[in-house]
């Protein structure tokens, strides 16, 4: 068969195809409807948190950072509770990451506050002494992109039925309606809104000048997604 | 006319020579760069005088060095060499078909505005954040383009050929082909924003390049997986045996020593491979009969990684003693022993409790850089050091260049790897650690610090193993314009190179 099979190209790469397919048919497609369903108490996006996601996204922030708790004592001391799959739900793309050259992000909304975020991304190494991490002034001044940010947001809603405007249920019983705007100009103006509550906790002048004249800066937008990660 | 041996065309093969060499430098220069960063952190900002630190930070250069070295050189290298073994082992040649030659350009200067069009996305920040898959929609379509263009190539000269049965390293460029178009194709489906329309009725908001995946959180997780695991076997294990099944017995003249072996490695492979995916995801959250295929099937993926290896190895039964007198032998037989190597230590590295320690740390970094260090670059090198004198028609530049390049690189790949063993075995150990009130022994920090002497190894070995590919580039640059040249007599089998 197989001296056949070199002297007939065609079958020969048909039968390729098949022995390669196999695995990934039986892997990946029975779990995959359940996998996508949302635990109780995750939340869709808001616009300024999505637009910190592509700050995150744009940076690589998951090269050196994971967001995938193990269920192993020593992470669950370190991080808190292990990583459910439904808490993912709406994550497009995924950022598990696969090496810690810094610690887990995935609960660090839990542990770091705005003010400690603002300074460790202008000098790592001054908040933790030893840091390898590079600082990124740039965040300071390069301006957040909003409307990306909702452009995201509304092609989760289209596309993927992600429940904005819509109750969704939370672990103490009660629900949450996250928010979405109807428009470019009502997205930018509930971001601000957004930004002017976490400058509230930041110390650099020229950011909180730049958000108090309209402008937002990629450092709030980032700071809004660190904080929305429980 | 029919009595004259066939002449065979590489003009394009030529044409993905320059481009394995240029950006094999390319992205091993970023990688010491990024190796430095870690090592000491103030090389990030070392253009900051310029204002460039946006550009130059570890962060926005980690893409640019795994895709410089995956799609730049590994896949130059798979081209430039398929473009060379194609025609000769099918005994048919490019010139034969103006339409398969056209392909063949397009084919390479497509790519080359794709290579471009990533540089400049990567360094920009655009990215989808999917490891060996960042390229936004835009660049996904010109890849699938350049990629069937490669089909064409592939299909179209077995279309010609004058000899009817394929040969082994036909059978692997075929699944090669095959198995990215699948693999590349299911991960990335995405949908560009811009498609989406606000309540107010506005579209085409945002950046027009941008998209979000179809797949979300755990799906998305075990389909970049599928997918990035397989791209290692269909981009650095599939192709990169392809040539050693050609070069080896070709550069040795003896004839591969079991074809009966070569079979049961190659369809073993094939059908093994795929399901290895899930080992990058234990303990993660997906279902946990998904972890352990993957984890069984990453042991079970010894036997035809083995099979393989030694099939090569015992090639050279009795001819051993070219070993010691050839160094593009030595190349070659040192990558097989590497492919050996690394093909053990990733299965036991998917061994869950192996892996607990193993994941997330520089360990894993090791690994990846046995494979690719040790087996694909010294692979893609020596195939190039192979084909040099037969498409120049030109003898080698220098032997002992060649010799003490392979000594610099291997001492380059042995700190490289036992360095980021130490430091992963290290790391992962003091992450796990507890005093005797069950409190975590160290603070994340220390864990980190603790690492900087094996990091410092690690950027001197792969600065070592960046002067040798240096050694390569001026080796065949001066074989292309100053060597000796030499009749079609003289390119049996060893090729011919000057001391």
């Amino acid at each position: 068969m197989f001296h056949w099979l070199e002297k007939h190209p065609f079958f020969f790469a048909v039968g390729v195809f098949l022995v390669i397919a196999f695995a990934g048919l039986v892997e990946i497609l029975p779990n995959f409807a359940q996998a996508a369903q949302p635990v109780v108490g995750t939340k869709p996006y808001t616009v300024l948190e999505m637009a910190g996601r592509e700050v995150y996204i744009k940076n690589s922030c998951n090269a050196c950072h994971s967001q995938l708790i193990r269920p192993f004592k020593a992470e669950t001391d370190r991080y808190g509770h292990y990583s459910l799959s439904g808490e993912y739900a709406y994550d497009r793309p995924f950022l598990w990451g696969s090496k810690r050259t810094g610690p887990d992000l995935h609960r660090v909304g839990n542990y770091r506050t705005t003010d400690w975020h603002e300074n460790h991304m202008k000098d790592p190494a001054g908040v933790v002494p030893g840091s390898v991490m590079p600082a990124y002034a740039w965040m300071f001044t390069n301006l957040a992109d909003i409307d990306t940010a909702y452009a995201d947001q509304l092609t989760n809603a289209q596309f993927f039925s992600v429940p904005y405007n819509k109750p969704v249920p939370m672990k103490d019983g009660s629900t949450v309606t996250v928010k979405m705007a109807n428009s470019v100009a009502e997205a930018n103006a509930m971001a601000l809104a957004e930004a002017k509550a976490i400058t509230a906790d930041m110390k650099d002048k020229d950011v909180q000048d730049m958000v108090a004249a309209g402008k937002i800066p990629e450092i709030v937008a980032l700071i809004a997604y660190l904080n929305c990660l429980k | 006319m029919e009595n004259r041996p066939l002449e065979y065309d590489y003009t394009v093969a030529k044409m993905f020579m320059f481009t394995t060499v240029l950006l094999g430098f390319v992205g091993m220069l970023i990688g010491v760069i990024l190796a430095a960063e870690l090592a000491f952190p103030g090389v990030n900002t070392i253009l900051g005088g310029l204002g460039l630190n946006e550009f130059t930070n570890f962060s926005r250069l980690r893409p640019l060095h795994t895709d410089a070295v995956i799609f730049g050189f590994t896949l130059s290298g798979i081209w430039a060499t398929w473009y060379y073994v194609g025609q000769r082992v099918l005994k048919v040649s490019m010139a034969e078909s103006k339409v398969l030659m056209f392909l063949g350009k397009l084919h390479f200067w497509l790519y080359l505005i794709g290579v471009v069009a990533v540089v400049v996305s990567l360094f920009a920040g655009i990215t989808t954040s999917k490891e060996y898959a960042e390229f936004e929609w835009p660049i996904d379509i010109a890849i699938v383009v350049v990629w069937v263009l490669w089909g064409l190539g592939i299909f179209g000269l077995i279309g010609i050929r004058r000899e009817r049965s394929l040969y082994i390293s036909v059978w692997y460029y075929i699944a090669s082909f095959l198995g990215i178009a699948m693999l590349y194709l299911f991960n990335n489906m995405e949908i560009p924003t811009m498609l989406a329309t606000s309540p107010a009725g506005e579209t085409g908001i945002g950046a027009w390049y941008h998209s979000i995946s179809m797949y979300s959180g755990t799906n998305d997780a075990l389909v970049q997986w599928w997918y990035g695991h397989n791209a290692v076997a269909f981009g650095f294990t599939v192709p990169i045996v392809a040539m050693i099944y050609y070069f080896l017995p070709k550069e040795s003249g003896q004839a591969v020593y079991s074809y009966k072996l070569s079979l049961l490695s190659f369809w073993g492979l094939m059908f093994v491979y795929l399901w290895a995916g899930g080992h990058h995801l234990l303990f993660s959250t997906v279902p946990d009969w998904m972890q352990t295929m993957g984890s069984v099937f990453s042991v079970v993926l010894i036997l035809p990684s083995w099979g393989s290896a030694i099939n090569m190895l015992l090639t050279m039964k009795g001819e051993w003693q070219q070993v010691a007198t050839s160094p593009l032998i030595k190349f070659m037989i040192l990558a097989s022993t590497f492919y050996m190597f690394s093909t053990l230590e990733g299965p036991i590295q998917a061994i869950k409790s192996v892996n607990a320690i193993a994941h997330f740390t520089d360990w894993i970094i090791g690994h990846v850089h046995d494979g690719v260090l040790g087996w694909v670059g010294f692979m893609i090198m020596s195939a190039l050091f192979h084909m040099a004198p037969r498409v120049f028609k030109r003898e080698l530049y220098s032997k002992s260049l060649m010799a003490a390049q392979f000594w610099i690189q291997t001492l380059g790949v042995v700190l490289y790897f036992t360095s980021m063993w130490i430091a992963g075995i290290t790391q992962g150990m003091m992450w796990r650690a507890h005093d005797e009130y069950g409190n975590l022994a160290y603070s994340f920090i220390d864990t980190v610090t603790a690492l900087h002497p094996y990091y410092t190894i690690r950027a001197v070995g792969g600065a070592l193993y960046l002067v040798g590919f240096l050694m390569f580039a001026w080796n065949i640059y001066k074989t292309m314009t100053a060597g000796r040249r030499v009749e079609e007599s003289e390119l049996q089998n060893a090729s011919p190179m000057a001391a």
